[in-house]
């Protein structure tokens, strides 16, 4: 490759002084301030601001309708049409998942059930929002399509025991939905 | 009636020195609201009070814009751990933040805050020492401040505290000649070193950037005026440069030397040196309002109508000159939300060719603008020519003391 001699631009007195320049950079600085007090910040509106800066202030304003469809938030456990649990406690997910977030305690399904021909459903279903990722490799490995990533993402708590969602707490998230696993039901 | 002084003493003491320290955090939180909205950003805007840990219901929320947050800061600093790195020299680690920040309060004596009070028969001036040597006594003990920092980045026995603590104190070392020499004129148009005296110079005949009023109408003013201006470039800039503020912070420049000379430093005594580095920005700034614009006056004749020493007015100066402080302040943020950071080459370049040059030729016009009532028009010329052949000669020579790359060489 050839070498390629750049010139140094040639400063005007103007230039060299500096004043000028630092003094036009004020300005600059001055009207980002006064623009951004005023809420009339370049690009304020298209960024939904709160009226200061092109800043939106969370707990206050939320970005949840701009959500991609394919968001992946809080893992959750989801019932079918006939809300029946999808859950069989296979078991995978727990062992698929890479933080080690979920634990399954297994439980038989009685067998005067109406499901009593699904064998078993999760007796506790635990997952460990501390440790979870959301890589959402749960969902990817389920065969009965029983786990979910919602859209949801406000996780709090304010112990440890309570950043641990339950099995109510992930059905309460994941709600029902009507899906492609017919097996257990009489469609199939 | 020495008790009374005596008391009066403590009393600004203690008043003045809580004014500081609550300006000191005024100044953080500015800081950090003026570049947030600079930036188009919010700040932080939402700091409450945490009642809840006290066992209340809920936390206390005031509508005042974050202005708990120095609160919190300052709590923060106080109960984080004082971590003290293994390898390092303990007294000296010790010492330096007290060193840093000491000098910089103790200047805030002779600045005078206000106007003074009669109480009974005695004068109470509004600074804590009415010294003689006013702004003298503020270098001298100013520059008391490079040993902390410079002692920090020694005592830390690490190798980017260490250059901090050398740039620091080869920059503070070239900027003091600039920042003496500057004020010369200032001086010499005063006669006088008492900032309390200066100030009320100002306050009768115009500020010394705004001479619209009392013996300020006078065209040897106006003609001042050149020197002058000069002078207040020069001195503030060197301010900047002594409080090591942006553009100069170079001791302290994130990207080079991780913290500067206070990277080995963890809690209150980093705060120290944090509240050293302000409070100098806070003396820094009256030094220049003082010196400048008319201290703690109103202007624009105005005190002249007041009445004098009574306890209302000097509050009102007090305020006055408060006012101007802060306002000087935010000229300091802006500028360091502004400009961008000097090289350390072209940093030694303007302190000692370009500054320590403008500011002794400085002198001289000044001293011929005074002279020319008593030597009259041809020993002016005379004198000025001189003054302009040594002026061309200095310029050509410190052209060619700039060291600039040559083509290609980067």
């Amino acid at each position: 490759m050839a070498t390629i001699k750049v010139k140094r631009p040639k400063l005007s007195v103007g230039e060299k002084v500096y004043f000028g320049s630092i003094f036009k950079g004020m300005i600059v600085t001055l009207r980002h301030a006064f623009k951004s007090i005023a809420g009339r910040s370049r690009g304020a509106d298209e960024l939904n601001s709160s009226g200061l800066g092109i800043t939106m202030q969370y707990p206050e304003q939320k970005w949840d309708d701009e959500l991609p469809e394919y968001y992946r938030g809080t893992p959750a456990l989801v019932t079918d049409e006939l809300d029946r649990e999808r859950c069989v406690s296979c078991q995978l997910c727990e062992f698929i998942c890479p933080p080690k977030a979920i634990k399954i305690t297994p439980g038989e399904i009685p067998s005067n059930d109406e499901w009593a021909k699904v064998e078993k459903r999760p007796q506790e279903f635990d997952i460990d929002m501390i440790r979870c990722i959301y890589c959402g490799m749960c969902e990817e490995v389920c065969p009965e399509q029983a786990i979910y990533l919602r859209p949801d993402y406000i996780v709090t708590g304010t112990s440890r025991k309570e950043m641990v969602h339950g099995k109510h707490r992930l059905y309460e998230i994941g709600g029902k939905r009507i899906g492609l696993v017919n097996k257990w039901n009489e469609l199939k | 009636m020495e008790i009374t002084l005596l008391i009066a003493a403590a009393i600004k003491i203690g008043v003045f020195l809580g004014v500081t320290l609550t300006l000191v955090s005024v100044c953080v939180i500015f800081e950090r609201r003026f570049s947030a909205i600079i930036q188009d950003r919010v700040g932080p805007n939402r700091t409450m009070i945490p009642l809840s840990i006290l066992g209340f219901k809920k936390d206390l929320a005031l509508p005042i814009g974050g202005l708990t947050q120095p609160m919190a800061d300052g709590l923060k600093f106080i109960l984080k751990e004082d971590f003290t790195p293994s390898y390092v020299r303990k007294a000296f680690f010790w010492l330096a933040p007290c060193m840093t920040m000491v000098p910089a309060l103790i200047t805030m004596a002779v600045v005078p805050f206000g106007s003074p009070i009669e109480f009974g028969d005695l004068v109470i001036p509004m600074a804590v020492a009415d010294l003689n040597v006013g702004p003298l006594f503020i270098f001298a003990i100013a520059s008391l401040s490079v040993y902390g920092i410079t002692l920090a980045g020694w005592s830390s026995n690490s190798k980017y505290p260490f250059f901090g603590g050398v740039r620091s104190c080869a920059q503070m070392i070239s900027y003091e000649i600039a920042l003496g020499l500057s004020i010369i004129p200032v001086l010499m148009m005063f006669g006088t070193l008492n900032l309390g005296h200066i100030v009320e110079y100002q306050a009768n005949n115009g500020w010394l950037l705004l001479p619209f009023w009392g013996e300020g109408l006078t065209a040897e003013r106006w003609w001042m005026l050149i020197p002058l201006v000069i002078s207040f470039f020069i001195f503030t800039t060197s301010i900047f440069a002594e409080t090591n503020r942006t553009p100069f912070d170079l001791p302290e420049c994130e990207t080079e030397l991780v913290g500067g000379y206070h990277t080995e430093y963890s809690s209150m005594k980093f705060a120290l040196f944090f509240l050293g580095e302000y409070a100098a920005m806070i003396i820094g700034s009256a030094l220049i309002v003082t010196l400048f614009l008319g201290g703690w006056s109103i202007g624009f004749g105005i005190d002249g109508l007041l009445p004098t020493g009574v306890w209302w007015v000097s509050l009102l100066h007090i305020g006055c000159f408060l006012t101007k402080v802060t306002v000087f302040i935010l000229f300091f943020i802006l500028v360091r939300w502004t400009v961008p950071r000097f090289r350390y080459d072209q940093l030694m370049n303007l302190g000692w060719i370009v500054f320590f040059e403008a500011a002794l030729i400085n002198v001289f016009i000044a001293a011929l603008i005074l002279a020319v009532p008593h030597v009259g028009y041809l020993a002016f010329g005379v004198c000025l020519t001189i003054l302009l052949l040594i002026t061309g000669v200095l310029f050509a020579i410190a052209k060619s003391a700039i060291h600039t790359p040559k083509e290609g060489s980067i």
